[in-house]
């Protein structure tokens, strides 16, 4: 049941497959999530406001296309690993090396289980790594890394609603100097009603935080916790 | 409700069944259906559609560089298999999948008539999934002209 305080995830879907594209968008919108799909790595750093590592309100950078000014939230990355010119790998890497997108979760998809592969995804900071076909469960499991980036984000607006800093940077907030979660939720006091709830989140995501980081190599391992057993296998024979 | 609607329904049942229990489609088309609702009440055939054009142009692909005979390039044909791997496996697509599994190997060891005869049963069998899955639209459409409603077929 979708209530009216769930929070609305906005997640950026990139794949070069037009098949790929409705099946993920559907699975997303099914999630409760807002949806955007994009079909290449460049308009996806596109959409962030990021092009050629170049970050869009630089006032230096020749802009010679329209570009999105709004702040873009987004809350999750998913992306085919396998994609002409700019690889799914390419577009976490640009992600995590910049400073204003790297604190946004990315996952990767692929239809091939290729364990070199998928260490190195999670190794460059891909979150998670799911075996195409991508099912519900799979994305049910990336809301508490979408609901850390969330509240990361407004409470960092929190913060920075006192001393509005003039944008001469990126549309999205300055460098934190909070690093992690616990040290936000020991900070902030409650400065509306609505933070409330959030902190009883806050407890819940870091208890699964501890969970997340041992499932990162779920898709490598045999054997998922869903009802029916699944042949995912079927046909592959891996050596990990 | 009347005997014609149960009748109508209890063929529908009966016909996904044996859709399964042929091998033609496996549970991920369960998962696509699952993602069907009043919202995106035409999503499973929008995605079938979008699969059968992808076979269309796959299989094209393919037995045009099949024809380059003497200069087969067995790295495009490969890529056209993955690409069509992952689709039927994504839609459910059993033994259109399982054609690409051996297709690939068929590719990889540059297995000129392999592939060739591989590519022709790929070709029957997509063609052969599409005319089941329209009989089953079919059978859908004429539950809901008689009033009826289209069941949910629990494959376990």
């Amino acid at each position: 049941m979708v209530m009216a305080a769930e929070p609305q995830f906005h997640v950026l879907a990139v794949d070069d497959s037009l098949f790929d594209r409705k099946l993920i968008e559907r699975l997303l919108q099914k999630a409760s999530c807002q949806v955007t799909t994009v079909d290449s790595g460049y308009k996806a750093l596109e959409f962030l406001g990021l092009r050629e590592g170049v970050e869009i309100n630089d006032p230096d950078a020749v802009s010679t296309s329209p570009v999105i000014h709004q702040e873009v939230e987004v809350n999750l990355i998913i992306t085919d690993y396998c994609m002409p010119g700019m690889t799914g790998y390419d577009l976490l890497k640009k992600v995590k090396e910049s400073s204003a997108f790297k604190n946004i979760p990315v996952v990767i998809m692929s239809s091939e289980n290729v364990p070199a592969r998928i260490s190195r995804c999670l190794e460059e900071g891909a979150e998670e790594f799911f075996l195409k076909p991508v099912r519900l469960a799979d994305l049910n499991r990336l809301k508490p890394h979408m609901m850390k980036t969330k509240l990361k984000n407004q409470m960092l607006e929190e913060i920075e609603k006192p001393s509005k800093v003039e944008s001469g940077t990126a549309a999205a907030v300055v460098e934190p100097e909070v690093k992690d979660l616990t040290e936000i939720g020991i900070k902030i006091v409650p400065l509306q009603s609505e933070v409330e709830p959030k902190q009883v989140h806050l407890q819940v995501v870091q208890q699964e935080d501890q969970t997340m980081s041992n499932n990162k190599r779920k898709s490598v391992e045999e054997g998922l916790s869903t009802d029916r057993s699944r042949p995912r296998f079927e046909g592959i024979t891996t050596a990990v | 409700m009347d005997a014609h609607v149960a009748q109508l329904q209890m063929q529908y049942r009966n016909y996904i069944l044996s859709l399964y229990q042929q091998g033609f489609l496996d549970d991920q088309f369960t998962e696509l259906k699952s993602l069907q609702d009043d919202g995106s009440p035409d999503f499973v055939a929008e995605v079938l559609s979008l699969f059968f054009d992808d076979c269309v142009k796959l299989v094209g692909n393919m037995a045009r560089a099949l024809d380059q005979i003497g200069t087969v390039d067995f790295c495009q044909v490969g890529a056209n298999v993955h690409q069509l791997k992952g689709s039927s496996s994504s839609v459910g697509a059993k033994r259109v999948k399982g054609l690409c599994i051996n297709f690939k190997e068929l590719c990889e060891a540059k297995n000129y008539e392999g592939c060739v005869r591989c590519l022709q049963q790929v070709d029957i069998e997509y063609k052969t999934l599409k005319a089941k899955l329209q009989d089953m639209f079919n059978l859908e459409k004429q539950i809901v002209q008689a009033g009826g409603i289209v069941p949910q077929v629990d494959i376990n």
